[in-house]
């Protein structure tokens, strides 16, 4: 089988300056994540904040380079491919930002917003770019009047909307979404999904949408990995992690998901204890033994590699097997 | 009608920013005219000497007396205006060309690009305006080249500093992001969307660099470095007179009140831009 992506011991570090002494170190903000994605796939990503789930997506598109590991798009390996030749490849993965207040430039009219990259790639000429600009605007179902407003004139959904229209300007075949509806009203959120999802099966793109809740995830998703402190801890189809989680930590963020029946609320809920260790010194062991209802002594040892569960699932831990 | 109470408060406080950006903008509007037309305008010759009317007050014939050569002040100070006008313009565009492209780059690509050219731009900052001025007027010889050459680079260093910073700061952006995603080149993303967005600080900063621009010129015209005399550079005018302002103070005046104006003229509309481009900024 070829994937669109194969993302292969992905690692990146940062050096950081803490205190007030100036302490140099370094966080491992991503240890060694591996994942693939077929071609028409939607991968979610959820993990809590700081997990290291925008880096990863950030290596993907290359606004960052890998410490190590491979970035394989359509079979070539662009994780250390330098910005002049990453241009003429980068019409086949786009991204879609978290804020789409920051994302679009405040001086450029939408229609600009959607045109330039064709302009910048040099597809079709003045009346064709104006055609397929028009097409975008009506996929996205923004009006062609509003092409010559400014961002500041459109709510965020809409500008969410012109994001995404300029990302399938150039129908590309991998689409990373980072986080692409919690910056948008709830009721909004629902709408910009269901877009994506009508897109992706129109065009048989496929997504790498990250996410921070597995409730956004479960809608548009066909497999779902699950991060924590930098590393995979489970990556499964959607129905085998919706119906059987085995990571604890995997099921700690399901019995998160809110649910809208008033009977579940008296179910004993097992919600996580603490918070997220800091990066700056992960737990030994596996990172999550410290918060974990089943550790034993051996996590605080032995870091968990992602085994192949009889549920179908991969998964690192030691106690779940 | 609440829309109404909203569109009248907008209209007070187009106002209320108008009046900065209106006088500063209509007393520069006066000057550029005057230095478009000066000659056409100027009731006398700037260098017909009436040798029986010398240091002559304000009188009638004379709106504001004659020098001491008698030659009409008014007149040489109309004329003037261009020397100066001219030299504050054209160093503070060139500045801030210099200093735009050399921030944005040094901004942009960082590291040793950044490290070079910020050490280039500190050291020229090490050196007061007025002296790094006088040094270069001194090499390149005394005259209005000379001076617009050492005004520029004295006014390099503050652009591209502010360049700098705005610049590092648009990086993080995401449609700086979003922009290189999308496949463009860094020539694209440093006009197109950077440069853009970076062009308000700037503008502002440049109209009130040049009314500092009007000091310094004035200044080395004053000690002898700039345009030199019998033409009639305000700066020039006012060194050629200072001998003579126990006995005929309004020599002296007429010039420092030209100066002055012009250089209010800049920071008038300076302060005007930036109450209308950053609201926020209280003063």
């Amino acid at each position: 089988m070829t994937f669109v992506l194969e993302a292969k011991g992905l690692s990146k570090r940062f050096a950081v300056t803490t205190g007030m002494g100036g302490h140099k170190a370094t966080v491992t903000a991503v240890d060694d994540v591996s994942f693939a994605i077929a071609p028409g796939e939607t991968l979610g990503l959820v993990g809590e904040s700081g997990c290291g789930k925008s880096t990863v997506g950030k290596m993907i598109v290359r606004l960052l380079e890998p410490d190590t590991g491979e970035v394989r798009f359509e079979g070539r390996d662009i994780a250390h491919a330098t910005h002049g030749e990453l241009r003429p490849l980068r019409r086949r993965f786009q991204m879609v930002f978290q804020d789409p207040y920051g994302s679009l430039d405040p001086r450029q009219r939408a229609g600009d917003i959607v045109t330039e990259p064709l302009v910048v790639h040099g597809i079709g000429d003045a009346a064709e770019r104006r055609r397929r600009v028009a097409e975008l605007f009506e996929r996205v179902g923004l009006r062609p009047d509003q092409m010559a407003n400014v961002p500041s004139q459109f709510s965020g959904g809409q500008r969410q909307r012109l994001a995404i229209a300029r990302a399938l300007a150039l129908d590309p075949a991998l689409i990373v979404a980072d986080e692409p509806v919690s910056a948008l009203d709830v009721s909004i959120q629902a709408q910009v999904i269901n877009l994506m999802a009508e897109i992706k099966a129109e065009r048989g793109l496929a997504y790498l949408f990250i996410a921070h809740d597995l409730g956004v995830v479960q809608h548009i998703s066909d497999r779902v990995a699950v991060m924590y402190l930098g590393r995979l801890v489970e990556i499964a189809d959607k129905e085998t992690l919706f119906s059987g989680p085995v990571h604890p930590y995997t099921r700690a963020l399901l019995e998160a998901v809110p649910v809208p029946d008033p009977a579940r609320r008296l179910a004993p809920r097992d919600t996580l204890k603490g918070e997220v260790p800091t990066p700056l010194a992960p737990p030994s062991g596996c990172a999550f033994h410290p918060r974990c209802p089943l550790a034993s002594e051996r996590c605080t040892r032995e870091r968990p590699l992602l085994r192949r569960h009889p549920s179908g699932a991969e998964v690192a831990c030691h106690n779940a097997f | 009608m609440p829309e109404a109470v909203a569109g009248r408060r907008r209209r007070r406080r187009r106002l209320s920013f108008n009046l900065y950006l209106w006088l500063g903008g209509g007393l520069l509007g006066l000057f550029v005219l005057l230095a478009l037309f000066g000659p056409a305008i100027a009731p006398y010759d700037t260098a017909a000497q009436d040798l029986f009317a010398l240091m002559q007050p304000p009188s009638a014939e004379h709106l504001l007396g004659t020098d001491n050569v008698g030659r009409d002040i008014l007149s040489r100070i109309i004329v003037g205006t261009r020397y100066t006008l001219s030299i504050a313009l054209v160093a503070t565009l060139a500045a801030g060309l210099g200093g735009v492209a050399l921030g944005a780059v040094a901004g942009y690509f960082g590291g040793l690009t950044d490290r070079i050219v910020t050490g280039f731009v500190d050291l020229l900052l090490t050196v007061p305006n007025l002296v790094l001025a006088i040094a270069i007027a001194a090499a390149v010889g005394a005259s209005a080249t000379g001076l617009t050459v050492a005004i520029t680079a004295s006014f390099i260093p503050p652009i591209a500093r502010l360049m700098r910073a705005r610049v590092i700061e648009l990086k993080e952006e995401d449609f700086v992001s979003a922009a290189v995603t999308t496949g463009m080149s860094h020539t694209r993303i440093l006009l197109r969307h950077v440069l853009p967005n970076a062009s308000t600080v700037i503008v502002i900063e440049m109209s009130l660099n040049a009314g500092q621009a009007v000091l310094v010129g004035s200044a080395l015209g004053f000690l002898g470095l700039g345009v030199q005399p019998p033409a009639p550079e305000w700066g020039a005018m006012l060194g050629a007179s200072r001998e003579f302002y126990a006995i005929a103070p309004h020599l002296v005046v007429a010039p420092g009140i030209a100066i002055s104006l012009l250089v209010l003229a800049f920071n008038l509309t300076g302060d005007g831009l930036r109450d209308h481009f950053d609201p926020g900024i209280q003063r």
